[in-house]
């Protein structure tokens, strides 16, 4: 409740939120307001947006409905950032908590693990990833996740490592706490605001990788994606630029509205410093 | 009394700093009776609180035996340690860092009375509550965040905590040295009067032999990582042998050194 309450009270928090609820809305409604394939031929080809009101952004090359491409592509962009950056925080927070908690041979051999994966930059990972499964949604998610988990990682150890350091975890030990309560309810949570912050860094990267990955035609086919419709768009720029401009601009409130989200949970997560006098 | 409640013996513990070793405590002896307090002074850095951390389990000794309520307390290890930890607990210098600034009062007194099982789950509010009320705060605390309370109320919550485990011992590092002179003096009427009331004993370190003359049995100066003198408070005070504890002595200001 009180996390709500402050969360509420962050202004760029409360911005964040809207322009993702309103993007989800979208997601949501996408099947109502523009039922049947998004992928299907709609009308004339190539024309102008705000001319027709039967096709407000216009039409593609193919005379698909670009406003329907938006809406159906809020899908596969949100679905495929949220899940890939849950997964890739999932992975990196358990491996740096036990890593910095455990210490020893375990840190060691988790740290060398993580470094591989940030050796290989990420994208050329998922890149790799994705043209040997072959490109569906389960495949792009794990390919991202797999190209984004390292850091989250890296940040949770040294967060933990500094944590468990601490008096309060020392006075945890003294009245007897189990050492996995003492990791994931005393360390864990107060580690988790840089991580948390980090967050939106992954969650932007996912969407984005996600559209690189459609723009170079490694996305799923069968799904509209943002990515894909800049790609779709990239062949008659000069003539119709708007076919890359309208998913561009989606793309670019979607990662902002991420990031604007995730200032105002650090901020209401944030333990307040205030000194009773 | 005859049986000491806690016996080390010959502990050392060095710390390894870039390839050297540093000697932190070579062969310290102490005993503590039931119900007795031993201050444990020294300047800073003689190593009472390596010591104090040895004692508790929090750092191993490199050796020594420490015998705790008749038992071989460096024996134990994992569930059978981390029941026996009830009966010894510890305040920490820094009665902010001493709580995860996630809890509240409530919270971090229920921990211990849930790990131990002490107390129903219906009864553990009002047990919280009598705990804030004997450390001398009122049961409108415990929904409090630890962060809303003052340096002296978040101490006096650390020691609501150690009372919570119903211990036969507490170890107090430097408990009420970061506190200002009218709360010290409060906390430390607090100590005396749970030890009457409960028989607990008391490890009580600190740099300050004024606030340990007033709470001590007995008085074990360290140096170096050594006790260099040990005897009742009185006699060590008024008849230093010890160039270390003269040197103590001499530090403090002169109003509480005179006797009326």
């Amino acid at each position: 409740m009180r996390f709500a309450l402050r969360f509420t009270r962050s202004g760029p928090g409360l911005i964040g939120a809207v322009i993702l609820a309103l993007l989800a809305l979208a997601a949501l409604a996408a099947p109502l307001l523009f039922p049947g394939d998004p992928l299907k031929i709609a009308g004339p080809a190539l024309t102008a947006p705000f001319t027709d009101p039967a096709f407000p952004f216009g039409t593609d090359r193919l005379g698909r409905d670009v406003l329907a491409g938006v809406f159906h592509g809020a899908r596969a962009s949100l679905a495929v950032g949220l899940a890939a950056a849950f997964a890739a925080l999932a992975i990196g927070l358990v491996v740096g908590t036990l890593a910095g908690f455990a210490g020893g041979f375990i840190d060691e051999a988790l740290m060398r693990v993580a470094d591989a994966f940030q050796i290989v930059p990420g994208f050329l990972l998922a890149l790799a990833f994705v043209s040997t499964l072959g490109a569906s949604m389960p495949t792009v998610i794990l390919a991202i996740a797999l190209s984004a988990w390292a850091e989250p990682a890296r940040l949770a150890r040294a967060e933990v490592l500094s944590i468990r350091e601490r008096d309060y975890v020392a006075a945890a030990r003294i009245i007897g706490m189990h050492p996995l309560e003492i990791a994931f309810r005393e360390i864990l949570p107060n580690a988790l605001p840089p991580v948390l912050a980090f967050a939106a860094i992954t969650v932007a990267g996912a969407i984005l990788t996600e559209a690189a990955l459609s723009f170079l035609g490694l996305g799923d086919p069968n799904v509209v994606t943002w990515g894909a419709m800049i790609a779709e768009g990239r062949n008659v720029l000069r003539a119709a630029p708007f076919l890359s401009i309208i998913p561009g601009l989606a793309l670019v409130s979607a990662v902002l509205g991420v990031y604007l989200v995730s200032e105002g949970v650090s901020d209401a997560l944030r333990p307040r410093e205030g000194r009773a006098a | 009394m005859s049986a000491a409640l806690l016996e080390a013996t010959d502990l050392r513990k060095s710390w390894a700093a870039r390839g050297r070793s540093v000697v932190a405590l070579k062969e310290v002896n102490l005993t503590v009776a039931p119900g007795e307090t031993l201050g444990l002074v020294g300047r800073s850095g003689c190593g009472k609180s390596t010591l104090a951390r040895v004692l508790t389990r929090l750092t191993p000794p490199q050796s020594g035996a420490i015998r705790f309520r008749g038992e071989d307390w460096l024996a134990l290890s994992g569930a059978a340690l981390r029941t026996a930890r009830r009966h010894m607990q510890m305040v920490f210098q820094d009665p902010l860092g001493a709580f995860n600034p996630r809890a509240t009062v409530a919270g971090a007194l229920a921990d211990p009375l849930r790990i131990h099982d002490l107390v129903p789950p219906a009864r553990r509010a009002a047990r919280i509550d009598e705990l804030l009320e004997r450390v001398g705060l009122t049961a409108d605390y415990a929904r409090r965040s630890i962060l809303e309370l003052s340096g002296g109320q978040r101490q006096r919550v650390a020691i609501a905590r150690a009372l919570a485990c119903e211990p036969s011992l507490i170890v107090l590092d430097e408990a009420v040295s970061a506190l200002d002179v009218s709360v010290r003096a409060r906390i430390l009427d607090l100590l005396v009067d749970l030890q009457r009331e409960h028989g607990l004993a008391y490890i009580f370190v600190s740099h300050d032999l004024a606030a340990v003359k007033a709470v001590s049995h007995r008085i074990a100066v360290m140096e170096a990582g050594e006790i260099v003198e040990e005897g009742p408070t009185d006699a060590v005070v008024d008849h230093p042998q010890s160039p270390a504890a003269r040197a103590l002595i001499a530090a403090v200001p002169r109003l509480i050194r005179e006797k009326p």
